[in-house]
């Protein structure tokens, strides 16, 4: 049997989005930008997928940039706003539990003498709201915080942070990393109150190499690919058509039934953790209830090290992430390692230990049973080698 | 400009009545270095002279360059420019065109160095010197001649065609893979066993390799690495037959018999059983490892004769007296480094106790070994049957 239960890596491509992506590689392929008619055809797919997508987050398709996937959805929002508004003030605001693809540009922007505080979580994984209140300053022209925490599935109080931002400094603009809780909840960002948010288009089963920005209307946002100024000059650059139909495609097929699916994921999730916490020296880290996303799961294994378990459980088919690279025979002696599971203060011996499974819409009743099953039998095993 | 390339040599010149035999595996090394450059090419023996060349119409010249100099036993080599003899003032006139491409700065000093194997030419060796000098001084008024110490030696070699050069480039040395046998390195994921490989392989010696692989323990993207790193090495050595070894089971029962701070060296010396197995196997002709004394625990002097107890056949460890900077400072000469810091890890730390014994006793160690007769032939043998053969040639 086969278990893929790292769908928060990346999730299978839609059978919708890869006919459509087929259809315009071989035979729709124009360039919108092209003035004849194989152009024009080309451009309507773009416009059809904007109108999906705008659709799913109940705003206007004009305010819809499409990139190359999450991380560069993350630093056009990040260094783009920095850039355009640094006469403003030069404070920005970030987690302690981000994402590479806003945690370096962070570092890239404090280089270019950006003062960058980063908010602390609590051992689940949630800002604090005081704290948050707290640094907001006259100075601040952008908060960056993702919904969905990759590592442990914490969703971050984004309403309410907006909200307290807004109140304190209505100039300051708020970006959502929504990477990972984009096509698992229902998201408005004009009732957030936000004015950008990152989706990249392979965590629903889109293609690789698709993602987009939205960013509210009349924001100031400086291109970061410049070019033959491509969609209104934000990002220039032949427009990825069969990637940006995939992903509309994909976007609009994630949304149908999304009360169900949502029923389906916290039902395996539930179903998951019950089996968890029957087998002993297992922590699930973060929460566990409606109150996290549907889809990951971190767990921590006393005592075995995860990027062991994690082959022994592909060598029976069952895919997941080590919630942390190993770092103890690191050569380049760069501290690795989540940075999650470290900022919500998980023992040390556990950073070693932890692993991620993810699921999708295709996660099936019987895959987690027999993961459960698997690692029933693997743990004792496994235990019986550790380092003494 | 260059279709052909002079390549010298020096060990392999004075074998005595071997020597044509080592020519024809340095020619035969050459050929199969070749294959990496695009361009066709011919490798021939004249006269005691061994030249390359390019008999195709076009052919990329730094592949080639990079290709030569891989080659063990070449100790330089000379591009050439080959011309018919046409009257002394064309070779004057090629001569001369071929220095203002060369040296387009045009302010060297340079000796000509003149002979002529071909007797019946009209001009004499000396009056070559003389005559050439003085057409390149006069082209070239920024030049000086210095015979003791010139920039640039200008040699014209007067055979049925007359050739011109100017430049060696150096080759690695050593001698031509093949002419001393083969041997078995002990390949792991790290930046020591590759260059070991190297300088075994640059004395002449052929290479299989055994890496041990423990599956969950570590990852299908460490063997990869070390099949990257057989690529590597095997663009100076030739193909390996790098034996995959799938070592969990002996290292479990290992660990659940012995005690934890003997693991290591228990461990190796099963390593070095299977190892000389798959030599003696392959008609290897000794083993060898990237141990450097002292440098872990395992690599004490005490620790190198416990493992060294168990094999029959001798044990090359060209390392031996060297520092890790000095090995890392090979790896990076031979392009092995980047790849052997990628952070996979080659044998899981779970197995290396936090103190292992760095001053073993070899009869606590066969003491500590009788407690796995029960099973170890039987693990030994199965991992035996159930290598991995890959064949790894350079890309």
């Amino acid at each position: 049997m086969e278990a893929y239960l790292d769908n928060s890596a990346t999730t299978r491509c839609s059978d919708r989005a890869c006919q459509l992506m087929v259809d315009l590689l071989t035979k729709d392929y124009g360039n919108p930008s092209s003035l004849h008619m194989k152009g024009i055809e080309a451009e309507r797919f773009v416009e059809t997928a904007k109108k999906k997508i705008a659709k799913t987050l109940r705003v206007s398709e004009k305010e819809i940039i499409f990139t190359s996937g999450g991380t560069e959805s993350n630093n056009l929002a990040i260094i783009g706003a920095a850039m355009a508004n640094r006469r403003a003030g030069n404070h920005i605001i970030t987690t302690s539990i981000e994402h590479a693809s806003v945690e370096n540009p962070m570092e890239f922007l404090k280089e270019q003498g950006f003062d960058i505080t980063y908010l602390s979580v609590d051992e689940n994984g949630i800002i604090s709201l005081e704290e948050l209140e707290e640094a907001v300053t006259e100075q601040t022209i952008l908060v960056s915080m993702m919904q969905v925490n990759n590592e442990i599935g914490a969703i971050e109080p984004v309403a309410e942070a907006a909200e307290l931002i807004k109140k304190k400094n209505p100039a300051t603009l708020i970006h959502v990393d929504a990477i990972q809780s984009y096509g698992k909840m229902y998201i408005y960002p004009k009732k957030l109150g936000i004015d950008m948010l990152s989706v990249s288009g392979h965590k629903i089963h889109g293609p690789k190499g698709s993602g987009f920005l939205w960013v509210k209307e009349k924001t100031k946002l400086k291109p970061l690919i410049l070019g033959g100024g491509q969609q209104k000059g934000m990002r220039s650059g032949t427009e990825n058509v069969p990637a940006i139909a995939g992903l509309g495609e994909a976007a609009e097929e994630i949304y149908e039934n999304l009360d169900e699916k949502r029923a389906h994921l916290y039902g395996l999730k539930q179903r998951f953790i019950n089996g968890i916490e029957r087998l002993e020296g297992t922590h699930v880290n973060g929460k566990t209830g409606e109150d996290s996303a549907p889809h990951i799961v971190s767990v921590s294994f006393e005592g075995i090290r995860s990027e062991v378990l994690l082959h022994s459980l592909e060598d029976r088919g069952i895919y997941v992430s080590s919630g942390s690279a190993c770092s103890s025979n690191n050569h380049a002696g760069k501290q690795k390692g989540s940075k999650t599971l470290r900022n919500i203060h998980l023992k040390e011996n556990l950073l070693d230990s932890t692993l991620r499974f993810s699921f999708s819409v295709h996660t099936t009743e019987e895959e987690i049973d027999y993961t459960l099953e698997v690692l029933g039998e693997l743990l004792p095993v496994l235990k019986k080698y550790t380092r003494h | 400009m260059y279709k052909s390339f002079l390549v010298k040599y020096g060990e392999i010149g004075v074998k005595g009545k071997n020597r044509y035999i080592f020519e024809n595996m340095l020619m035969e090394q050459i050929r199969h270095a070749l294959k990496t450059a695009e361009g066709e090419f011919e490798v021939t023996k004249e006269q005691g002279r061994i030249y390359v060349n390019v008999v195709s119409d076009d052919y990329d010249y730094d592949e080639t360059v990079e290709a030569l100099s891989r080659v063990f036993g070449i100790v330089g080599f000379c591009p050439l420019l080959q011309v018919e003899d046409e009257g002394f003032d064309k070779l004057a006139e090629t001569v001369v065109d071929y220095l203002g491409k060369e040296y387009p700065e045009k302010n060297f000093t340079f000796k000509v160095n003149a002979r002529r194997a071909r007797k019946n030419y009209p001009l004499d060796s000396m009056e070559i010197n003389a005559e050439l000098g003085g057409k390149i001084l006069d082209a070239f008024p920024e030049s000086k001649v210095d015979v003791h110490n010139p920039e640039v030696m200008v040699c014209i070699e007067i055979r049925s065609l007359i050739n011109i050069y100017s430049k060696e480039i150096p080759g690695p040395g050593g001698m031509p893979v093949g002419s001393n046998g083969k041997a078995m390195l002990l390949l792991s994921g790290g930046i020591d066993s590759p260059v070991a490989g190297y300088m075994i392989a640059k004395r002449g010696v052929a290479l299989d390799a055994t890496y041990f692989h423990a599956p969950p323990y570590t990852s299908e993207r460490a063997k990869q690495k070390v099949v990257d790193l057989a690529k590597l090495v095997a663009r100076y050595s030739g193909p390996i037959n790098l034996h995959v070894v799938n070592f969990t089971d002996i290292q479990l029962y290992i660990y659940e018999k012995c005690p934890h701070e003997e693991l290591t060296i228990i461990m190796r010396r099963y390593m070095m059983k299977l190892a000389e197995h798959f030599a003696k196997e392959n008609r290897c002709l000794g083993l060898i490892t990237g141990e450097s004394i002292g440098q872990v625990a395992s690599q004490t002097m005490q620790s190198l004769a416990a493992t060294n107890e168990v094999c029959t056949m001798p044990v090359y460890r060209p390392l031996i007296g060297f520092d890790k900077q000095e090995i890392v400072e090979v790896s990076e000469k031979i392009d092995t480094y980047e790849t052997s810091i990628q952070p996979f890890e080659d044998c899981c730390t779970i197995f290396v106790a936090k103190h292992p014994v760095t001053k073993p006793n070899i009869e606590y160690i066969k003491k500590s070994e009788t407690k796995l007769e029960e099973k170890i032939d039987d693990l030994m043998q199965t991992a035996i049957d159930t290598v991995e053969v890959i064949h790894v040639e350079a890309e």
